[in-house]
Order: C-alpha cells, then structure tokens, then sequence
C-alpha cells in the first residue's frame, strides 16, 4: 500500500498515529467559486456562465437519474428550458422517490415571523450546524435560493399548512432559535415531491422527458474524458442498455443503506454514485453520516428497516430516561423527580432542541449508562403528555396526528397514553459525490444534485434542510450551471462519435454484464440479505455513533473478508433475463462493500470529531465532539485506483471569511 | 407463530399464474407483512427456488409501491398499506391468500407486481399546475383560506398505491382521480386550468381502460390515506360545470 509524508505531517501534528493505506495527491485548489462578497457571488455565477441558445437547447440531451426532490425538479425544469430530458427511475413510477417519506419540513429564509430570521441566519445557522465543514460559498447559495423555493411549491399547488388568515404557518427545528420551517403536517417530502413530480409529468406529456421507470443506471459511460451516457438495466426484462447524452446529472439520493438497517427505503442504493466515482468522479466525506435521534427501536432479527419520527415531534415532546439505572417501571409510574430532562439539563438555551448529532449521542451515552428503556434498553422516551395538558389532544393531534398514528401502528403503543420510545437510527448522508460550486463533479460532463453529492451541509446536517438542498439543487442551481458546461462543449455526442460501437462503451457494457453473470453464477449458500445485513453490523458496531481507531481497524480488516466470502458464498436464483429482484440486490451489496471501506478509511484518517463524525479520542471534557481545526478543516475528496488498493485523498482546503469556526455550543 | 401462505405465482406478464401453496414457521406477531414475505423469500432462495416478486420500498406507508390483495382485501385486514400490516393482525395456524392488485388497467409484472403506469399518465393528462421553474409569484400574494387549504391536503394525500382500483368490482379510477382533481381546483394556484384538468384527467382515466364508477364505494373503504368517498362526487360536479362551460 502506497504512502506519502505530506498526510503523515498533517496527522502527526495533530497527535494522532498516521494510518497509511492511502496515498496524498495534490489538494484540490478550484472549487470554481467566484469571489467578491459572498451576497454577490451567485449573481456574479450566473452572469459570467455562458448560455445556451434557446433554439440549440433541444438539440442536447442530458439523462437525469433519479426522480427525488433533485432530480424530479431538475428533470421538470431542463424540459421547460427547451433541453431534451431522458430519466431514469428504478420505482415503477417517479412519485415513488425517497424523498416521499420526509416528514417534518422544509426551510426557508422567508422571515415571515418577523422573529430575526434573515438569508445571513440560515447561511450562518448551516455552517455552524455542519461543524464548519461545508464550503460557505455553496451554503450562502442554498439560503439565498430557499425564499425562491417556497414561492415555487406553493405556485404549484403544495399545500402548506396555514394559519386561519390564510397565510403560511413555519415552526421551529433543531439547532436553531428561529421559526423558519414550512410543512404540510407530517408529510412534507410527500407534497413536495407531489408538486415535482406533477412538473415532471406534465413535461413528460409535452413530450419533453423520456422516462425510463424500472430501469438501474448500472454503470456510467465516460468517453475521451466526458460523462457521455449510462448504462442502465430495464428490470422487467433484464435487458442491459446504453443511453447517450451530452451531460449526465446523478440525482440518486444516498448511501445510508450501507446500514442495512436505517430509514432509507429498501432499494435505496448507492450504485449510481459508486459506479461514477469507480469512473472518475471523487467521493467527499464518505464518513459523515446522520443518525437520527427520534427512531422507532428495532424490536427484532426480523427488522427489514427503521421508520423516522421527524424531528418536528421535539418541538412539543420532552425526552427523557429514569435517573436511575435499571429502572423497569412503567413510565407513568416514575415520578417527575427521578426522571432526567437530559438535553434540557445538559443544553439548558436549546433543550430539546439541539442538533440531531448531538441528541443522538446523548441518547446513546444515557443508554450506554444502564438508563435506557424499552426491550434491551436501546431507547429513550419522547413524552407528549406536557404538550397535550399545554395544548389539549386535539391541537397534538392536528400537529402530528399522522406521526401518532403510524407509530402506533408500528409498536402497538398509543402514544397519547403512553410515552414514544425512540432511539437513534442512520438516516442521511452528507457526504457524496465531490462537486464543484458548479454541482460538477471531476468527470466533466457529471453532475450530481441532492444527496447525492456532499456540498452544503458539511459534517452534520440540520433538519428539514435536505427538502431545501434537493429542490435548490434541482430547480434552480444545476439547470443555471449545467448550461455553462453545454455552452462551452457543444458537440452531441452522436457528432462526436459515441455510440454503441465505441471501445469505452462496448468495454463498460461487457463489465456489467460480467458482474451480472458473476453473481448469478456462483450459487453458492447465502442470499443476499444474509450478507448485507452482516455487513450493515459491521458498520454500525465500528463506523456508526461512536468510532475508534481501533474499531475502524478492525472493520477495514472484516469488511475485505466479507467481500470475499461473498464471492464465493453468494446465491442468486433466477437468470439476468427476467424481473430479478435478488440479483438487483446483490449487485447492490458488491458496491456497498466497497463504498463501506472508504466510510471506514475515511473516519479512520479524520481523526476529530466533527458533527456526525464522532471520533472517542477527540471529545471536550464534556464528551462533546472536539475538531481539530489545524488538521482537518479540510473536505476530504478520495479517488478510486482500483478494488482493494489505496485509494488517493485530494483535499480541498476549507476557507471561512464570514462564519468563524468555533466549538459548536448548544448549551 | 405458524402460517399457511397461498400466494400468486406468475413469471411473466403472458405466463398462466397459479396459487402456490407454502408454510412458515416462526413469525412473530411485531413483524410487519412484508417483512413476513422477507422470512419467505429466505427461505425459498435457500431452497433453490425463486422468491416471490413483489413491490415495496419505503415500508413507512408513503412511497405507495406495496400492493398486496390479503384475503381477498386491498392491503389486508387493516386501513393502512401492506408494509405497515403487522402480524398481530393475524393468529396461529391462519391460512392467508396472497394475491396481485386484479384490474384490467394494472397487468402483471411478475407475482404480485403489476404495471401502474397508467396512474401516471392521468396525472400527465392535467394533474399539474402549469407554473415553469422561476415563474413564481411571492408566496404570500394568495392567501388561501385555511378550509381550503386543509381540503386541498386532504385530497393531496394520496400515495397512488391503487387499491382504490383493485377494491373495486369494476376497476375504476374515480377516487385516485377525483383525489388530485379536488387537491388542485380548490385552490387559487389551480383555478386558471380548472375545466380543462378535470376534463383531460377523465379522458385519459377512460382511455387507460379503467372502469365506470357505480357508487360501490369500494375504493375509500380500501384507501390507506381515507381519501373520503364524496371526493367522486366532487369531481362529478367539477366535470359537469367545465362540460358547461365548454372547455
């Protein structure tokens, strides 16, 4: 394994032990971000980007893969610029994204509350709320853009909750002191996604979008240096296919089912992205990643998946545990005085309120303690019975009825009679494709939106910011910035050559179907799921909450035996010419694994804690995450050489002129 | 717990399908339906045989891919969609039949998958507001009175699962419809193609070959989400004012 002194200094100096499986290539140095005042630069963007003529748009296609809040936005808005849309979805329909099952809220920087809110608050409240690793420039953009969106959803009919005046209603979310999140109850994602998908759709029956539902990009096609198509399979009848087009945007969502266990949807997956970083494009702190605090607990093997409750519900509900260890009570049975308020007590300013990072910590250091509830002691509870004396059942209930209801449903408890039991669990992931201010990534021609890139909300990310990023990405950032890329390289890919007979084609579309054929192949003794949840216990024993050098070791060491055991052991029934469902899981999992590597090699070399990157050798006196700024105030982009080899880490120094890093303070 | 599955087994959308008979052991009343299947599925792939096709993904009661007819009931014995079924709902020894959405607009993949594509070319028809990205006027230039607000979510909250069509004796369409034309025409955001939405969105729910509505009421006894049952009627009149109209 390769290695290099430039990383070794940087570590030592911090005081931590070098860990040397990768190399140090040059620092990535033009993130393409203009300069000036940061208000300035997103105008400043635009005006210098090169435009495509209106009349030479619909001669360029660009695929768009995935129909998320990114890329169902993104689609529905290249088509009305006049491009030519080609997109892909593995759902039967694009309605039927992720993004659906966001529950709490979106942000906006509207300051209709009069409460002190302003594009500077949200700017500043993100970074800081990222643990000041996020480039302020992309984070500026998003709070400037979040006032454009509301505008957007409502004009489409997303229908907000609202006051009797009929005037939008916000509330508050964590990490913040102001109340700037917009909602539609507890559903959301669910209305946002509605109103685009309904964009989408009506550029679909314009004939502006050609989509391709039940169909995985399987492989990203990169010709003489350029993102110039994809290869993708139609999962009904297995068909294997190349799609060509002058720009590729990846709007796939996230990788948190490396998990296995986490509330991603089940097919939720990482391919797409993987795929294009095997190909060229950088992946960004793969390491950080959310564990939410206010989960449903597992109850048992049999878990498929965990179900959020948004954060919304700590707004009204007090989370506590008994104050002592053991105890088995019934909640209603221990008396105000041997409970522990513990985010009140620890984060008297912010209380229940504090960032998800930080609150799921807490629960798991007061479970760790022996005060946990509920079966195995993995859960804390999240009591209603204040806010229902406060307000009355029926205000709860207006406020989050459905919530209610679909835990009930789930745990067979009534949580109007007894408190929530909940428990942190994995739910998005910052990092993710390297883009630029642009949303390109190192492969010309790729871009990447939402979650699917690591731009805005560097270590931790604060709730109902993602609905935010993904629209600003889809509606308003990438169809500005794709159109200086096609302006610049305004060859088709058809005049340049590309087409199915190409050698990089032919050679991609061989690869894929080898693996296919691979996996079916081996017949072995265990299924799919077997190894994937083995691997989602792997990491979430030794790259979940709380890491260690030593743990993080220990998983580099057990994820490449697992790798290879699955190769031997793994049983896929069925051929490749048929709705295969196991074989799109298993093809899945071959990338989880190498993606779960980097996770682990990533965390292992930032030896801080940072946001949702809780390294235990770094924490304060208080057990808080410690960064080690001097170190580490960098974005860590890695390049792939190859299966197994050390990968190459490019660091893209991070630069704060307007948010000066400090150690995050909640109390 | 120990259960008799009789499940619908299809390979191709052309292939005949047959019922499957397959026994389970050891299912515990706090997994959910789905996961029920999982436990199935295992064991059939262990076994060399092929695991039952069939469509899930966020298992929260949102996305609205799962699409299960359990003893002959959309979704099964309870008013929610199949992933949030849990086995509590079920006893010791229970028989359970297992079967696809049956309609005429939703043909079978494979198992218990079928196309519902036809949903999303009603929506293409009219179910939009026609504003282009950046076109938006300031959020708060239109009020809309909360009642129409909380009847426009009401109708909005439609997860297009299609158990509404597959509980119907005739495969109708008329609440999935009736739930997006009412979400968008009580408001001032949708007023402007309020004739021609309706109109469209009808058109093409009868060119996909889903059947007429005959006041069963079938389809909000089966929705998950309790779209309510005058939403039709609603849609009813929405259609007869645009035909007058003559748009």
């Amino acid at each position: 394994m390769s290695d290099s002194n430039g990383h070794k200094e940087a570590m030592d100096s911090a005081g931590f032990p070098p860990y040397t499986d990768y190399a140090l290539g040059a620092p990535v140095t033009d993130a393409k971000a203009p300069d000036g005042p940061i208000a300035e630069r997103w105008d400043r963007r635009r005006f210098e980007a090169k435009l495509v003529n209106p009349a030479n748009r619909r001669k360029h296609t660009v695929i768009v893969v995935g129909t998320g809040l990114a890329g169902g936005a993104a689609g529905a808005t290249l088509a009305e610029q006049g491009y030519h849309v080609v997109q892909f979805c593995y759902q039967d329909s694009p309605r039927r994204a992720h993004s659906i099952a966001a529950q709490g809220g979106i942000n906006a920087a509207k300051n209709y509350r009069n409460d002190g809110d302003s594009i500077h608050r949200l700017f500043y409240d993100t970074v800081k709320g990222g643990d000041f690793r996020a480039r302020e420039s992309n984070v500026h953009r998003l709070a400037q853009v979040s006032v454009e969106i509301i505008d957007q959803c409502v004009a489409q009919g997303v229908p907000f909750a609202r006051e009797y005046g009929g005037l939008l209603d916000t509330r508050s979310f964590g990490g913040v002191q102001v109340s700037r999140t917009f909602y539609a109850r507890g559903q959301t994602g669910q209305q946002l996604l509605l109103g685009a998908y309904q964009a989408l759709s009506r550029q679909i029956g314009a004939g502006n979008v050609e989509l391709h539902p039940r169909t995985e990009m399987l492989d990203l096609l990169v010709v003489a240096g350029r993102a110039r198509g994809i290869v993708a399979r139609d999962l009904v009848t297995g068909r294997i296919d190349t799609y060509f087009a002058d720009a590729v945007v990846l709007a796939s969502g996230g990788y948190g089912n490396v998990f296995y266990l986490s509330t991603n949807a089940m097919n939720s997956n990482a391919t797409a992205v993987w795929r294009a970083h095997r190909r060229g494009a950088y992946f960004a702190n793969p390491c950080f990643t959310q564990i939410h605090p206010t989960c449903i607990p597992r109850t048992g093997d049999h878990q498929s998946k965990l179900t959020l409750m948004s954060e919304s519900l700590r707004n009204d509900g007090r989370i506590w545990v008994p104050k002592a260890k053991g105890d088995t009570r019934p909640a209603a049975e221990i008396p105000e005085d041997e409970r522990d308020y513990y985010l009140e007590r620890i984060y008297p300013a912010f209380g229940n309120l504090v960032p998800r990072d930080i609150a799921s910590r807490a629960a798991k250091n007061v479970c760790d303690e022996g005060r946990g509830v509920g079966p195995g002691g993995q859960g804390v509870y999240l009591d209603f019975a204040d806010a229902i004396a406060r307000m009355g059942r029926a205000a709860v209930e207006e406020k989050y009825g459905n919530l209610f209801d679909m835990y009930e449903r789930i745990t067979a408890e009534n949580p109007y009679e007894v408190p929530m039991r909940i428990y942190p669990a994995v739910h998005y992931t910052m990092g993710g494709l390297w883009v630029d201010y642009d949303l390109q990534t190192t492969v010309p021609g790729l871009f990447a939106i939402g979650e699917a890139n690591f731009s805005d909300h560097g270590a931790n990310r604060l709730g109902a910011s993602a609905l935010m990023q993904g629209l600003a990405d889809g509606y308003f950032v990438l169809p500005s910035t794709i159109n200086d890329y096609l302006a610049r390289n305004p060859h088709r890919a058809d005049e340049e050559g590309v087409n199915a007979e190409h050698p990089a084609v032919q050679e991609a579309v061989a690869d894929t179907e080898d693996r296919l054929n691979l996996l079916l192949a081996v017949d072995g003794d265990r299924t799919p799921d077997s190894f994937h949840r083995e691997l989602g216990e792997i990491m979430w024993e030794y790259c979940g909450m709380a890491r260690t050098d030593a743990g993080l070791r220990k998983a580099l060491e057990l994820i490449p035996r697992l790798r290879e055991e699955f190769w031997r052991r793994i049983k896929v029934p069925g051929t490749g010419e048929e709705f295969n469902q196991s074989l799109e899981k298993a093809n899945r999992i071959v990338d989880y694994f190498e993606l779960a590597e980097l996770m682990c090699l990533d965390a292992l070399h930032r030896a801080e804690s940072c946001g949702g990157h809780f390294r235990e050798e770094s924490q304060t006196p208080d057990g808080e995450a410690a960064r080690q700024d001097e170190a580490f105030s960098y974005a860590a982009a890695w390049e792939f050489t190859g299966t197994g080899a050390a990968p190459v880490l490019h660091k893209e120094d991070l630069v704060f002129e307007y948010v000066h890093p400090t150690q995050r303070s909640y109390a | 717990m120990k259960l008799t599955l009789r499940v619908w087994r299809q390979r191709t959308p052309e292939a005949e399908g047959a019922m499957a008979t397959y026994e389970v052991d050891g299912i515990s009343a706090d997994m959910s339906f789905l996961e029920m299947l999982d436990t199935l599925n295992e064991e059939l792939i262990l076994a060399g045989d092929d695991p039952v096709a069939f469509d899930h993904d966020c298992r929260e009661g949102i996305c609205g891919a799962c699409s299960l007819v359990i003893n002959g009931e959309a979704h099964g014995p309870e008013r929610t969609t199949t992933c949030q079924l849990h086995m509590r709902s079920f006893r010791d020894g229970d028989t359970i039949d297992i079967e696809p959405w049956r309609a005429a607009a939703f043909p079978v993949v494979r198992d218990l998958v079928v196309d519902r594509s036809a949903f999303d070319r009603v929506i293409q028809a009219g179910g939009y507001v026609s504003v282009p990205t950046g076109a938006a006027p300031e959020a708060h230039a239109t009020p809309v009175p909360k009642a129409d607000a909380d009847f426009a979510f009401e109708h909005a909250e439609c997860i297009g699962c299609g158990a509404c069509v597959a509980a119907c004796p005739n495969g109708s369409a008329m609440l999935f419809t009736s739930a997006k034309v009412n979400h968008l025409n009580v408001l001032p955001q949708g007023a402007p193609e309020r004739e021609s939405r309706v109109l469209d969105m009808v058109e093409a729910m009868d060119a996909e070959g889903f059947g007429g509505c005959t006041n069963t009421g079938e389809c909000a006894v089966a929705c998950p989400k309790g779209i309510p049952l005058p939403s039709i009627a609603a849609m009813n009149r929405e259609y007869l004012r645009a035909t007058m109209r003559g748009r």
